[in-house]
């Protein structure tokens, strides 16, 4: 396969100990430790206040590190195609309309319902941003950082346009904790352009591997990577926080892994 | 862009197994919806099932996949000789060259919602047979397919409600074009759930009788299942002129509301034209459209106007959904595939349950069959969260 090419225009990151990109900049370039706590979901003061009401972590998290990196790159969000990717999308509300559609009422709340849906934060996203580009949402289980950045490099390719991705998860309560243990919600957003001549921009090339996914050297971290899909992203974002040339793979389907060779020289 | 072709393709729905079944049923303008009594459901709607899935037995290597959502695309693949020719195609260009995109809404979550009424009386805990992978996550059916089509490429579920396996078309031809695979298994498969029948039914959007899509007194949808598949790859020399051809896909937000489109169909309309542009066609040029027509007073009239704004309002159509009921995930690949259909035998399918179309709305829509050799054809696909796909295709010759 000819590789496929992107730059990086801006990352936002909201995870456990891990509040924005730049406090994860820090822990992944060793400057400061990492403390890992449930993360903070800033409330999502873009959407108008009875949608506000509505909305659950899903939500304010995908729009927190949306907004981080588009604000980071300068880019208007609304003129972007985006790009959702995401294990289960709302867990806690997938618990609590399968615990309503046990009881003997049935009575599912009508806002519920229109949350279950996989593409709920890609809906909230154009109501807080007026964005009417496409948007689309996905999903492949542990592969589905993989999966988003697949479709987001096929969009840059393609349709040669600058496209918004996030990958996210969020935790499920008991009982589907004990079969689906995510323990933290984690967020990451990149916003992927064509590759274009900007030493500042760091340039990606993206092929297939069969050889082994990069693991954290920090054992907290690589912890952080095994349970939550999105932050199957460490090792990218650990390589893109020091600024370095090099080469990291990615986990995706079983037996393939994701090549990203990242550059920080003056563009392809 | 550069044209795909439809290789192979099938659907299975409450109208028929298959494609020849289908027709049939098309043909008699018959449909499959039924009255509710599916499960422990106690609701006063109508509903299109598929007959003899629970007496499915998947093989014993796929039985980590067992739930409704899977044993539907078990019997679906074996029509029209479809995982035969996936099994041809991957052979051609190997196995890791073939891509799965495929939609759904709800998976195999009617498995999760039954364990929810099993679960331990003191500590909660579900069921020990539940399987999260295999049954509940969005991901399994193209897991699932995977396995059992022998493919090792790419894989995703797309999953923007009842768009969603419209917008796989729109993934697929982006991956073919950007060299990551040859070719590419899409379609959508989405079943029967207690989530989809409350849940519509919460928003007072589910009719009691057969739904009548651009009838004037038109009360709201049925919920049907189904799935469908078609085998996406460039064209080549075997390509017919019978042969089906993707020519154009448009995708749009409507960035207004979770679950009801703005009022013009703005959003609609956005993908209507980026799918004619993609095409390189005139509005002139499509001969029918498969209406999204769902059945609900304002998603008819938001749908009929935009349509009406892109191609005027002289152009036939009809919305295949009284026949098959809403299939929601399933839906937009369904369509696609009776719009392939179409193309093939040059049949447009009436508009069935409509008694009286709505005066008001700005439509040519079709109540009994049109027997007419069609050359280009589009197919709308909207869903909740204001996703919008529309997809146009055409005869090869």
């Amino acid at each position: 396969m000819r590789p496929l090419q992107a730059s990086i225009e801006g990352v936002g990151v909201l995870g456990p100990g891990l509040p924005d990109w730049p406090a994860a900049m820090r822990v992944l370039t060793g400057v400061s430790s990492w403390q890992p706590a449930p993360p903070t979901l800033p409330p999502p003061l873009l959407l108008p206040s009875a949608e506000r009401r509505r909305t659950g972590d899903v939500v304010r998290l995908t729009l927190a590190v949306g907004l981080e990196a588009t604000a980071r790159a300068g880019t208007d969000p609304a003129t972007l195609p985006a790009i959702f990717s995401s294990s289960g999308s709302d867990a806690q509300n997938c618990h609590e309309i399968c615990e309503v559609l046990a009881s003997a009422e049935r009575q599912l709340s009508p806002t519920r319902f229109h949350n279950s849906v996989h593409n709920a934060p890609a809906g909230y996203w154009g109501i807080a941003t007026g964005c009417r580009a496409a948007a689309n949402s996905l999903c492949a289980h542990d592969a589905s950082f993989g999966a988003g950045l697949l479709e987001a490099f096929c969009q840059v390719a393609v349709d040669r346009t600058p496209v918004l991705l996030i990958a996210y998860d969020t935790s499920y309560p008991p009982p589907m904790r004990t079969v689906r243990p995510i323990p933290y919600a984690f967020g990451v957003a990149l916003l992927l352009a064509p590759a274009r001549q900007a030493a500042s921009v760091p340039h990606i090339e993206l092929s297939w591997s069969t050889a082994s996914a990069d693991r954290m050297e920090d054992h907290a971290l690589e912890q952080l990577r095994g349970s939550v899909p999105a932050a199957r992203s460490l090792p990218l974002l650990n390589l893109l926080a020091r600024g370095a040339n090099g080469c990291v793979r990615l986990d995706y389907l079983d037996g393939a892994r994701i090549e990203l060779k990242v550059s920080h020289a003056a563009g392809p | 862009m550069s044209p795909l072709a439809l290789t192979s393709f099938t659907a299975t729905s409450a109208i028929g197994r298959g494609l020849d079944a289908t027709l049939m049923s098309l043909r008699a303008q018959r449909s499959g919806l039924v009255p509710c009594s599916f499960e422990t459901v106690h609701l006063d709607t109508c509903i299109g099932e598929v007959p003899g899935i629970d007496r499915v037995k998947l093989p014993a290597q796929l039985a980590e996949f067992d739930c409704r959502n899977n044993r539907l695309a078990w019997l679906a693949m074996a029509e029209d000789g479809f995982a035969s020719s996936v099994a041809e195609c991957a052979a051609r260009y190997g196995a890791q060259r073939v891509g799965v995109f495929l939609g759904t809404s709800t998976s195999g979550i009617l498995e999760t919602e039954i364990a929810y009424r099993h679960r331990d009386p003191r500590s909660g805990a579900l069921p020990q047979d539940f399987r999260y992978r295999g049954a509940h996550n969005t991901f399994s059916l193209a897991a699932f397919m995977q396995r059992a089509l022998a493919l090792a490429g790419p894989a995703a579920v797309i999953s923007c409600a009842c768009s969603s396996s419209a917008k796989v078309f729109a993934s697929a031809r982006r991956a073919i074009a950007a060299g990551l695979i040859d070719a590419a298994v899409v379609g959508g498969v989405d079943t029967l759930c207690l989530t989809t029948l409350y849940g519509f039914h919460s928003l007072q959007l589910v009719a009691r009788t057969p739904c009548r899509p651009f009838d004037a007194e038109r009360d709201g949808i049925s919920i049907g299942e189904a799935a469908a598949f078609a085998l996406l790859e460039r064209p080549d020399e075997r390509l017919d002129s019978a042969g089906i051809l993707l020519l154009g896909t448009g995708e749009s937000s409507d960035a207004y509301h979770m679950s009801a489109p703005p009022p013009d169909g703005r959003g609609a309309r956005a993908a209507m034209l980026q799918a004619l542009a993609a095409a390189s066609l005139e509005p002139g040029d499509i001969g029918y459209i498969n209406f999204h027509g769902t059945g609900t007073p304002s998603n008819d009239a938001a749908e009929a106007h935009a349509v009406a704004s892109v191609l005027g309002k002289e152009v036939p159509g009809s919305s295949t959904k009284g026949a098959t009921g809403h299939t929601l995930g399933a839906a937009g690949a369904l369509e696609a595939v009776l719009c392939a259909l179409a193309l093939r035998v040059g049949l447009m399918p009436a508009g069935i349950n409509t008694r009286r179309v709505d005066a008001t709305l700005p439509v040519s829509y079709l109540c009994e069959n049109r027997a007419a050799r069609l050359a280009r054809v589009m197919s709308n696909s909207f869903g909740f969260g204001g996703s919008n796909c529309t997809l146009i295709l055409a005869r090869a010759g």
